[in-house]
């Protein structure tokens, strides 16, 4: 188990350095669909939330699986809809 | 074929991953941006589609159906929220995933300790990590949300013994986790937990004032990557720990521009509701203006005719701008003022909204080709060769006493310049302070016009005085 968190912990530090270094080049201009974009993508604890929801058996940890299910999906289909919604109104001349 | 199905999931994972990446690229750039935010969601779909693969997961029809439910909700919301309501869009979103993050947690911990006689040691630390961060971020975005509906007041809420209060909440929150780890079997320990780190997320967001949310919309947009990165290590899943660990890095950086911009810490953010008697939030009524000082107040014909015959013009537009939902006009004076040759550029700072890049959005939406807009460090030289500067609605990011007034509570906040310009017209409603409470010297300039009334018909008679040129 140790191990596993070991090697959980290598993971983050340098996906968080990756992080850093695409998202430090993002224009200001760009900063509100960044971050309902990078909004759904913490959505990703849909996952996390399926995986617990999984069983067949109909339990406490099921159920609260499922309702995280529900939240994350929120999160993850009205973060990348709305963020397209912006995006699609940035034009370089005049419609 | 049964076992190759774990490495068809690490596999998926992994590629994912790899597009989050390139969306993230790709979304630095306006011209890719939208296919930057597709090809993120491809790499959602393909997460989403390799997890029921899963072994354990067999509760398809369930997980379809919440799929199903929270898909139409996102959906309805992403298609009816207003482009000003943005922040409390992006807010509630973050709430979410932290609630779903935690609940990932509290799950995995019911499932330990009606499973196993012992639950080790290792599991429970993430468990409570993860309760906390997932926690914080649920009911901290709630009350975020609520403060810029405007449900309850956006003012700093404050009562005596705050800090202590919150440190005495945390160190009950570490003890709590210690009695966690010795007896993992009472549930009441555990909710006890769960109940300390909702009241902590209320706690840390009530004294942050209106005009601070963009930089705590930012932090808690951190707060919900690492939130899922925490469930990842409950899970001991790589998926959510790259994943929100992205998404915790981007979040850092938006936040550390916004304080930036505002010349504070991120500390004084946070906790300087404390003892120091600021904000006078933007009430009624002319506050205290020396009087001796003269204004030079003009009309919208005069307005317009200085507008007309420059020859470049700079608009800066602020939040006032937004609320007075003056946005179209705006532009449609842009159009005007084009068509009679004069050179139209806007300049952002970058606190202007209510959360990073807010003001790029609105005026996108407006039609506003995004060339037009200039950040504040590229147009701040262009300001001496600017004929007349057009401040909309924006106050404090104009005040050059930020530049020179060391007494002043703004001293040291980066500022656009437009006082550099040969002319200066300010559309305003009143005499009110801005959010900082600081009278604007600015206003008292010889080359500064005030031009009172609210943004919107001030500008529609700008536009029909123009139109006649």
């Amino acid at each position: 188990m140790a191990e596993g968190l070991m090697i959980g912990l290598v993971v983050f530090t340098l996906a968080t350095f990756i992080g850093f270094e695409v998202i430090n080049k993002i224009p200001p201009t760009l900063h509100t669909p960044l971050m309902s974009g990078s909004n759904a993508i913490s959505g990703i604890a849909i996952v996390g939330a399926i995986l617990v929801a999984g069983d067949r058996n109909l339990q406490l940890t099921t159920i609260l699986g499922l309702i995280g299910v529900v939240l994350a999906t929120i999160n993850v289909v009205g973060g990348f809809w709305v963020t397209d919604r912006m995006l699609q109104m940035f034009k370089k001349k005049e419609a | 074929m049964q076992e190759f199905i774990p490495s068809v999931i690490e596999l998926s994972y992994l590629v994912a991953a790899v597009l989050f990446i390139v969306g993230l690229k790709k979304l630095g750039s306006p011209a890719t941006a939208r296919n930057g935010n597709r090809i993120a969601a491809v790499g959602m779909l393909i997460a989403i589609v390799a997890t029921l693969l899963h072994q354990n997961v067999l509760n398809y029809e369930m997980i379809l159906v919440a799929i199903a439910i929270g898909s139409a909700i996102g959906a309805l919301m992403a298609n009816r929220v207003e482009m000003t309501a943005m922040p409390q869009m992006v807010g509630l979103l973050n709430g979410f995933g932290g609630a779903a993050s935690a609940l990932v947690a509290v799950g995995e911990f019911w499932r330990y300790i009606t499973a196993t006689p012992e639950v080790p040691l290792s599991e429970t630390v993430t468990i409570v990590l993860s309760v906390l961060i997932g926690g914080v971020t649920f009911t901290g975005s709630l009350l975020a949300f609520v403060k810029l509906e405007g449900w309850i007041s956006g003012s700093p809420i404050t009562f005596p013994l705050q800090q202590p209060f919150n440190l005495t909440l945390l160190g009950a929150f570490l003890v709590t986790s210690g009695w966690l780890i010795v007896e993992p079997h009472q549930p009441f320990v555990f909710l006890g937990l769960i109940g300390i780190s909702l009241l902590l997320g209320i706690l840390f967001v009530l004294p942050i004032g209106g005009a601070d949310t963009p930089v705590v919309i930012s932090l808690l947009n951190s707060f919900s990557g690492l939130a899922a990165s925490a469930a990842g290590f409950v899970l001991m899943n790589n998926m959510l720990i790259i994943a929100g660990a992205l998404v915790g890095a981007s979040g850092i950086i938006l936040t550390e521009i916004m304080c930036k911009a505002m010349n504070r810490s991120l500390a004084n953010v946070l906790f300087s509701a404390f003892g120091s008697a600021q904000t006078t939030t933007g009430g009624g009524g002319s506050s205290s203006i020396t009087g001796d000082r003269a204004l030079r107040q003009i009309d919208t014909e005069e307005g317009a005719m200085m507008l007309g015959y420059a020859k470049s013009v700079v608009i800066v537009p602020g939040y006032g701008m937004a609320v007075a939902q003056a946005q179209h006009a705006v532009r449609e004076l842009a159009d005007q003022l084009e068509r009679l040759g004069v050179e139209v550029r806007y300049a952002i700072h970058p606190v202007a909204g209510r959360m990073p890049g807010h003001m790029n959005v609105l005026l996108a939406e407006a039609n506003v080709p995004y060339p037009k807009l200039y950040d504040m460090d590229d147009i701040n030289p262009e300001f001496d060769r600017t004929d007349v500067a057009l401040v909309i609605g924006a106050n404090d990011v104009v005040n050059p006493a930020a530049r020179h007034d060391k007494n002043s509570p703004i001293y040291g906040m980066p500022i656009l310049e437009v006082d550099r310009a040969h002319h200066t017209i300010v559309i305003k409603r009143g005499m009110n302070a801005g959010f900082s409470g600081v009278e604007n010297e600015l206003f008292f300039k010889d080359k500064t016009m005030m031009l009172f009334g609210s943004a919107k018909p001030v500008i529609e008679q700008l536009v029909s005085a123009v139109k006649e040129f």
